[in-house]
């Protein structure tokens, strides 16, 4: 046992999303929704539907009243969940529920304020309690990461590093303190789809791969099988959330079915890579 | 802990795709800071296209009416464009092109900064795109209409409670998307750094002037300084240069809304408590699991669930003190300034008004309190009107 106080920092983090990219061709498929869209009981069901479709890890959406990183579909799906009472201690009962029956690698994506507010420790602790391995926070950038990342990594939580298209002279300090995995926006703007993604993604993901072989997703804009496969042939895995929740919003409560359908055609592509 | 802060307040908690564009908006801003060409270029812009100074008049009638303090007003609502706004946005409109920018795009809640920005637009030969809640597009229309005639586009945003918060939201969104070309002209003290000391610098114009104007009319420094608060950018530039003198109060007066203890409030300081939200922490009206609470005012300039860093920053260390004024205070505020001395101001600044009209006879008559006027209430007067249940058909 190391003796010195090497701070949280240093502190190696082990936990369920390590697993992510541990698939026959190194590539990963994660799946996003918010929780609550349309309740509690489909949340569930729909994660354990995308799980059983072959996704690797599930980002699962802590609504907020304001966010400004989403495009109309998953602000859509914010007001739908937040307007049927969901809340963050929702979000946890909702992991519980899963926890009960599934250990599929799960991560939050969410804004700043619900974190902060709920308390970094309180919320972590609970992460770590539900095994959540991961965090996003759209709008935590490198230079203000430290106050979520020392609570987060004291309950053995990444707090997921993002780089943009416009990240440039800033993807070194950000890949060389980076675990987990790394999630590469695709293209600038909000989340949502998008036919074509012009970015060269390639160049952007070779940069990273100079600083660390922390794993690296691409994400925003990808919804067909062949944007997948696409994006997964150059980097890790692909994340894609606004063509799932356009089916959420499109089928509510029945849309297990659809799910399955959809989640499976994508993991198939990023498989096939 | 980052750049950009006051106490603990402020920082830069925006997506990662605006990151280098704000560290390279400061690195110009810090460059044209200390640039002398700059500088005159801003100045002439301030002093012949916007009408700076702008007066300090002594209200004399409110004076003896209230008994008490002399009462100053700080007149922003005589310069071009009616407000504040167009102190700061001229210079970051310079700024933008400076820097290259070919457009602006911006929020507004009232319309002031909207106006404003589209006219800096017009005057340099830019784009402009403005986002603008869509109850606020309804209840101030003509400002709509303005914009449009000065070439702008305005975009009414119908998520979430379709006021300034939404439109703020709305113009990251599009900044995001296309920032290369474009300048995020934020109208107040708020966001992310840089953006909170670039406005307050702009804005301490007001200030400037308003000590040097003070000292030659009296001799000596106000007992205190009013200004009206939603992010607090004319009470930022009100406050600036008075800071450091200690025996002069700083009174921020923030929308009460229906009342502090009703949900139907804007008053940050009163009901807020510390959060993190557009690209700042600061204190902000939001429920217990924090998400931002759909706040009320009758000013639309005032409707805004948070306040500017540096602002939380003075109220922690008690340099300035924030108290709440209600609709009713600020709407009898603005009939009485009309009757009394013939100025029609925003109801937004009625809110200063109102805060004064009570505590003038607290002061002795050698003592004096400027009120930042920060803009001309035209754009309120269809409002009032409803407000009083009279019907006018334009």
């Amino acid at each position: 046992m190391n003796t010195t106080d090497s701070g949280a920092k240093n502190k190696v983090i082990t936990n369920l999303v390590d697993n992510v990219f541990r698939t026959p061709n190194g590539k990963a498929f994660i799946g996003f929704l918010t929780a609550g869209d349309p309740d509690a009981d489909s949340t569930v069901k729909f994660i354990l539907e995308m799980e059983r479709a072959g996704a690797d890890l599930i980002e699962i959406g802590i609504p907020f009243s304001d966010p400004t990183a989403e495009g109309v579909v998953i602000q859509d799906a914010n007001i739908r969940s937040l307007g049927n009472g969901m809340t963050t201690d929702g979000v946890f009962e909702i992991v519980r529920r899963i926890r009960e029956v599934s250990r599929i690698p799960l991560a939050f994506m969410t804004y700043s304020n619900p974190v902060f507010h709920y308390g970094y420790d309180r919320f972590f602790a609970k992460c770590e309690e539900l095994e959540v391995g991961a965090i996003i926070i759209p709008d935590l950038p490198y230079e203000e990461k430290a106050e979520v990342e020392e609570p987060a990594a004291a309950h053995n939580v990444h707090l997921i590093s993002m780089i943009a298209p416009t990240s440039e002279t800033r993807i070194q300090a950000i890949a060389s303190e980076s675990h987990g995995f790394i999630y590469v926006v695709s293209s600038m703007g909000v989340t949502g789809v998008r036919s074509e993604i012009k970015t060269d993604l390639a160049a952007i993901v070779e940069s990273i791969r100079k600083v660390t072989d922390t794993p690296c997703a691409i994400g925003f804009g990808i919804s067909t099988p062949e944007q997948a496969g696409k994006m997964a042939a150059v980097s890790d895995g692909a994340i894609v959330g606004s063509a799932i929740v356009r089916i959420i919003e499109k089928y509510g409560a029945d849309a297990a079915p659809e799910l399955y359908r959809y989640v499976k055609s994508m993991k198939e592509a990023v498989s096939a890579v | 802990m980052s750049k950009g802060r006051y106490g603990i307040h402020g920082g830069q908690y925006i997506s990662e795709t605006l990151m280098n564009e704000l560290i390279a908006l400061e690195e110009s801003y810090e460059h044209y800071k200390n640039d002398p060409d700059f500088q005159a270029e801003l100045n002439q812009l301030l002093n012949e296209y916007a009408g700076r100074p702008s007066l300090l008049y002594y209200a004399e009638k409110m004076t003896k009416d209230l008994g008490g303090a002399k009462i100053y007003l700080k007149r922003e609502d005589l310069n071009h464009t009616g407000s504040h706004k167009i102190n700061n946005v001229l210079g970051q409109a310079l700024l933008a092109k400076k820097r290259g920018k070919t457009r602006l795009i911006a929020e507004t809640g009232a319309g002031q900064h909207g106006v404003a920005t589209a006219t800096a637009a017009a005057l340099l030969g830019m784009e402009c795109e403005i986002f603008m809640g869509k109850e606020d597009t309804d209840r101030q229309a003509l400002n709509v209409y303005r914009m449009e005639l000065l070439g702008a586009k305005v975009h009414p945003v119908t998520s979430g409670t379709q006021t300034l918060k939404d439109a703020v939201n709305e113009t990251m969104r599009e900044w995001t998307n296309r920032v290369n070309d474009t300048h995020y002209c934020l109208g107040s003290v708020m966001g992310p750094h840089p953006f909170p000391m670039i406005v307050r610098d702009f804005q301490s114009v007001i200030s400037r002037e308003a000590r040097a104007q003070i000292l030659e009319a009296e001799g000596k420094l106000p007992a205190a300084v009013a200004a009206c608060v939603g992010g607090g950018s004319n009470a930022m530039g009100m406050f600036y240069n008075f800071i450091p003198d200690e025996g002069v109060e700083l009174i921020g007066c923030e929308a009460a809304g229906k009342g502090v203890d009703t949900a139907r409030t804007a008053a940050t300081i009163a009901t807020g408590t510390l959060g993190i939200f557009h690209g700042m922490k600061s204190y902000f009206c939001q429920d217990e699991y924090g998400q931002i609470a759909p706040v009320y005012s009758i000013s639309a300039g005032l409707d805004y669930p948070g306040i500017g860093p540096e602002h939380a920053y003075l109220h922690d260390t008690g340099r300035a003190k924030y108290v709440p004024v209600t609709d009713d205070e600020a709407v009898d505020a603005f009939e009485y300034l009309a009757r009394t001395e013939g100025i029609i101001c925003a109801i937004e600044s009625a809110h200063a008004v109102a805060h004064v009209m009570k505590i003038a006879k607290d002061y002795k008559p050698d003592q004096s309190i400027i009120i930042c006027l920060s803009g001309r209430g035209d754009k309120d007067v269809a409002a009032i009107a409803r407000y009083r249940g009279v019907e006018i058909h334009d």
